[in-house]
């Protein structure tokens, strides 16, 4: 039940969307899964005060608040909603956040990068203000007082300071939507000090409805007539189905047909990876027909991929000189002198994300609309990539996005979205694609693999004079052009191109590498084998020069100053927003070793701490972590302390969540996390082989200690993860004097 | 065909004998709480009780189901949230929230059976349950809070 409406019957708020054309474009209004959207338009667009697209009150006083990005366990619909609430003075039992579909008008909705809370914050803030002014002005209107002489207190109110007139925001808000919509340079945004919910803890605004089981996921979607669907994807990237037998699928109870999907173009981007679908009518039906396909397969050139092999490779590209990305001093004539060299190799190997729910989505394609229901971190990009593969227009297609099981990255590539778009086109019912855990640790789109090699010249007291460090992997763009081999300036600013120690002389490099498996990002990104070399390597140098490794670390940190990022992919304005601060970083490396309780305790015999500390997504992180290992190589992690300062936090709460997640995310990676490849197919399958740390393996303890900041907001779903592994290693050397220079530490007789 | 209970429901079933209970819960019956993880009991994300003891329902075949009586995560919750659910949301256990069904069915089953578990206890008992967004430490806070608002 679609309809179309005329959203901006009001106008829409100067101010917060750069482009002025979206002023008269129509809404199509979804029928959300959870929410209580009528067919006559969700319940912000029928709000009786609607300034912009994200707020509507209502006469009852209710007020409506969109959350356009997509909710993954990073607290999206609770954070958002409550910068716009605060700005409001609304009751937030009063709120019900509403979640928007995929729409241009949101800005991006691409969920990744950790940019929810620091590119939304202005935003949302004038939103909210946008309305309370208005209701203030109505409220004056009313009484027939100066504006001034009114104020939005107590909550959800507007008073008349000079009488005990009160009007609550549902009273006011018909009279506040005959006003004009205030211009941005009217509003007036509340002091920090009288906010009400930002920096102030708060449980999840879905929390009861996920933990009494109702439909919230992509993985619950269903819709009236809808066929299931289980895709045998091609084993090898850019593999072809050469011949298919399925004739043992068909007898299986519940199975319709089997659909052949047509190989992607490359790149592949976010194209299907094409094979042959099983469709049925449940789940169970479907997974047991693609078992009985008996598929040949023609495979592509990616069929030499062997990791083990390309392991050595990329280890030898290390090695070798090459694409200088940062350059001040001069490294090389330093090395000439002959001073005490210090030289270390470092290995991390591709990683999938497996989020607990794997990749799933429903299509409902008819003549001239499409709907697509999806656990997306991308919905504008479902719909371009739906509508590229239908040859339809963007606008055709709507999505709504789900709750998402986890996305960690992987679920900004819709691939599974379009595969399910395809299919539902090709029966002409809506069509829900699930895949396996099989499926999603098979055709990831990996983390990438990557070798580092750093060098570093010290003096007598062991202190660096020189740091050269070069990383190979292969890039994110080869998943978008073909051949690509180098990082970008993101990926190379992802804690490469620039040194946060005190070194005179630094050149950082990208080694060539050729992908042979889709790579994509994942939770930090490149930041995790970058952060891992960097901070393992001055933990080597502290050891070298016999010295405390924070004291060592501190000193490499050195006086609090800005450093020069070098290139990013960030505009200059953002860049600008948030200089690299060496006092913020130091300080949360003291303050992390502080509550640690640094040196109190004797590292060795088994016992260790280790510390690291690195900045990403604009936010300063140091992690302790203690480790205990048994005499078989057994380790267990008593306690961790995570000490970060990511500028002002709206929701501590779920910033400490997401910092505890961090330490279990970044322990599967360090113990267990590692995708490897034989001849182009993908070794591992499910959670056997691809293990993810456990209650009994994750840190026991781990307490988040958030500096109290005024600085502009940070991310803070990613930065967590990239310090824990070294730090865990660091603590592994502290308590064994076993160097771990290659993840995961399985390979390392460690478990 | 074979006859057992699903939330307290008598129920029948003569389809493809091999089906797991969770695709039966969740395609079937549009009992959707009941999560896919693996597949292969491997994560405890299909966790429903038997009889009030936690089984993986994702290797369950329909074929043994005679005579079973099932609980899941939609029925516990049926007269409004249960204590541990209630403590699962006040100490803020879920992130993304989907393993978060299979972790309650664990934990009532646990509580259950040992009123008032031990660390070792809570270990033995959730490891089989993963969860990817990392919400240990606040199950094991909020298995120990519930247990003291049982007893
Ligand atoms: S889905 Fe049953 S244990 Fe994972
Ligand atoms: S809360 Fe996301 S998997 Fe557990």
């Amino acid at each position: 039940m679609i309809t179309i409406e005329n959203v901006s019957r009001r106008g829409f708020l100067q101010g917060v969307f750069s482009a002025g054309a979206f002023v008269l474009c129509a809404r199509i209004i979804p029928q959300p899964l959870w929410a209580d959207a009528t067919s006559a338009g969700s319940p912000i667009d029928l709000a009786a005060l609607h300034p912009n697209i994200f707020v509507g009150i209502h006469a009852d006083g209710t007020g409506f608040i969109d959350s356009h990005r997509a909710e993954m366990g990073n607290g999206v619909r609770t954070s958002l909603p409550r910068i716009l609430a605060d700005e409001l003075d609304a009751d937030w039992n009063r709120v019900k956040v509403i979640q928007a579909d995929g729409d241009e008008r949101y800005g991006s909705q691409d969920t990744d990068g950790s940019h929810s809370v620091r590119d939304y914050f202005d935003s949302l803030r004038e939103a909210g203000a946008t309305a309370r002014l208005m209701l203030v002005r109505a409220a004056a209107q009313q009484w027939g007082v100066p504006e001034s002489q009114c104020v939005a207190d107590p909550i959800h109110t507007v008073s008349d300071r000079n009488s005990n007139r009160k009007l609550e925001y549902g009273e006011l808000a018909s009279l506040a939507a005959k006003l004009p919509v205030p211009k941005k340079e009217e509003l007036q945004l509340k002091s920090p000090d009288s906010w009400r919910y930002i920096g102030k803890p708060s449980t999840g605004f879905d929390a009861a409805d996920i933990c009494t089981g109702k439909p919230l996921f992509g993985m619950d979607v269903r819709v009236d007539n809808m066929l299931y669907a289980a895709i045998a994807h091609p084993p090898v990237l850019g593999g072809k189905v050469k011949s298919c037998d399925d004739k043992a699928a068909l007898q299986v109870i519940g199975v319709k047909k089997t659909i052949a999907i047509d190989p992607f173009k490359p790149p592949h981007a976010f194209q299907p990876l094409g094979g042959v679908a099983v469709i049925a009518d449940n789940t169970f039906a479907a997974f047991k027909g693609r078992k009985k396909l008996k598929i040949e397969w023609e495979n592509a050139n990616n069929s030499s991929y062997t990791s083990s092999e390309y392991k050595k490779e990329l280890l030898a590209t290390a090695h070798k000189p090459a694409k200088v990305v940062r350059n001040i001093g001069d490294v090389d004539a330093e090395f000439g002198k002959g001073g005490n060299i210090i030289e270390a190799s470092y290995f991390a190997p591709h990683l999938a994300h497996a989020s607990m729910e794997p990749p799933v989505a429903v299509a409902d394609v008819r003549a001239d609309k499409v709907t697509v229901w999806a656990p997306t971190q991308n919905p504008v990009g479902v719909q371009e990539e739906v509508a590229k593969a239908l040859g339809i227009k963007k606008e055709d297609v709507t999505c709504h996005m789900t709750f998402l099981g986890g996305g960690f990255g992987r679920k900004s590539k819709p691939d599974y979205a379009v595969e399910a778009a395809v299919l539902s086109k090709k029966t002409g019912r809506p069509v829900k694609v699930v895949w396996s855990r099989e499926d999603d640790i098979k055709f990831d789109y990996y983390h990438s693999v990557a070798g580092m090699y750093i060098k570093a010249s010290v003096d007598e007291k062991g202190k660096p004079k020189a740091w050269l460090q070069r990383s190979a992997f292969p890039p994110i763009g080869s998943s978008f052009t073909a051949n690509t081999v180098y990082g970008d300036d993101g990926e190379m600013a992802m804690g490469w191109s620039a040194l946060p120690f005190e070194v005179p002389n630094f050149r950082a490099e990208n080694g060539e590498a050729q992908a042979h498996i889709r790579i994509g990002w994942l939770r930090s990104v490149a930041n995790i084998y970058h952060a891992f070399a960097v901070q393992s390597f001055a933990n080597e140098l502290a050891h070298a020069a016999n010295r405390d490794s924070l004291d060592y670390l501190l000193e490499l940190i050195g006086s609090p100053r800005t450093v020069d990022v070098g290139k990013t992919d960030d505009d200059e304005e953002t860049v600008k927003k948030y200089p690299y601060d060496i006092g913020r970083l130091r300080h949360v490396t003291e303050l992390a070793a502080e509550k640690a309780g640094w040196g109190k305790k004797q590292s060795g015999k088994g016992y260790g701490m280790g510390i690291a500390v690195h900045r990403s997504f604009y936010t300063y992180v140091a992690t302790v972590v203690e480790v205990e290992v048994d005499d078989k190589g057994t380790i267990s992690i008593p306690q961790v302390h995570t000490a970060l300062d990511a500028g002002i936090v709206v929701n501590p709460e779920m910033v400490r969540q997401q910092f505890e997640g961090a330490a279990v995310f970044g322990t599967s990676i360090a113990r267990t996390g590692e995708i490897t490849a034989t001849k182009g197919v993908v070794d591992q399958s499910n959670f056997n082989d691809y293990q993810i740390a456990r209650m009994n393996d994750a840190p026991r303890k781990t307490d988040i200690h958030i500096v109290e900041s005024s600085a502009p907001p940070a991310g803070v779903g990613e930065p967590g993860v990239p310090p824990f592994a070294p730090a865990l290693c660091n603590a592994i050397f502290a308590a064994t004097g076993k160097r771990v220079r290659e993840l995961p530490l399985t390979r390392n007789g460690f478990a | 065909m074979v006859h057992f209970k699903v939330n307290g429901v008598e129920r029948s079933f003569d389809g493809d004998p091999e089906m797991p209970l969770l695709w039966y819960l969740r395609d079937i019956l549009g009992l959707t709480g009941t999560k896919f993880g693996c597949g292969m009991a491997l994560c405890g994300a299909c966790t429903v009780h038997e009889k009030g003891s936690a089984i993986r329902s994702c290797t369950k075949q329909m074929s043994t189901m005679a005579g079973a009586d099932i609980t899941t995560i939609e029925a516990i919750s049926g007269q409004g949230p249960t204590a541990v659910q209630k403590v699962w949301i006040e100490t803020s256990v879920p992130q993304c929230g989907y393993c978060q069904p299979g972790q309650i069915m664990q934990a009532v089953s646990l509580l259950h059976s040992k009123p008032s578990p031990t660390d070792d206890d809570i270990d033995a008992a959730m490891s089989g349950n993963i969860c990817r967004c990392g919400t240990y430490q606040r199950i094991r806070a909020a298995i120990k809070e519930a247990a003291k608002v049982t007893a």
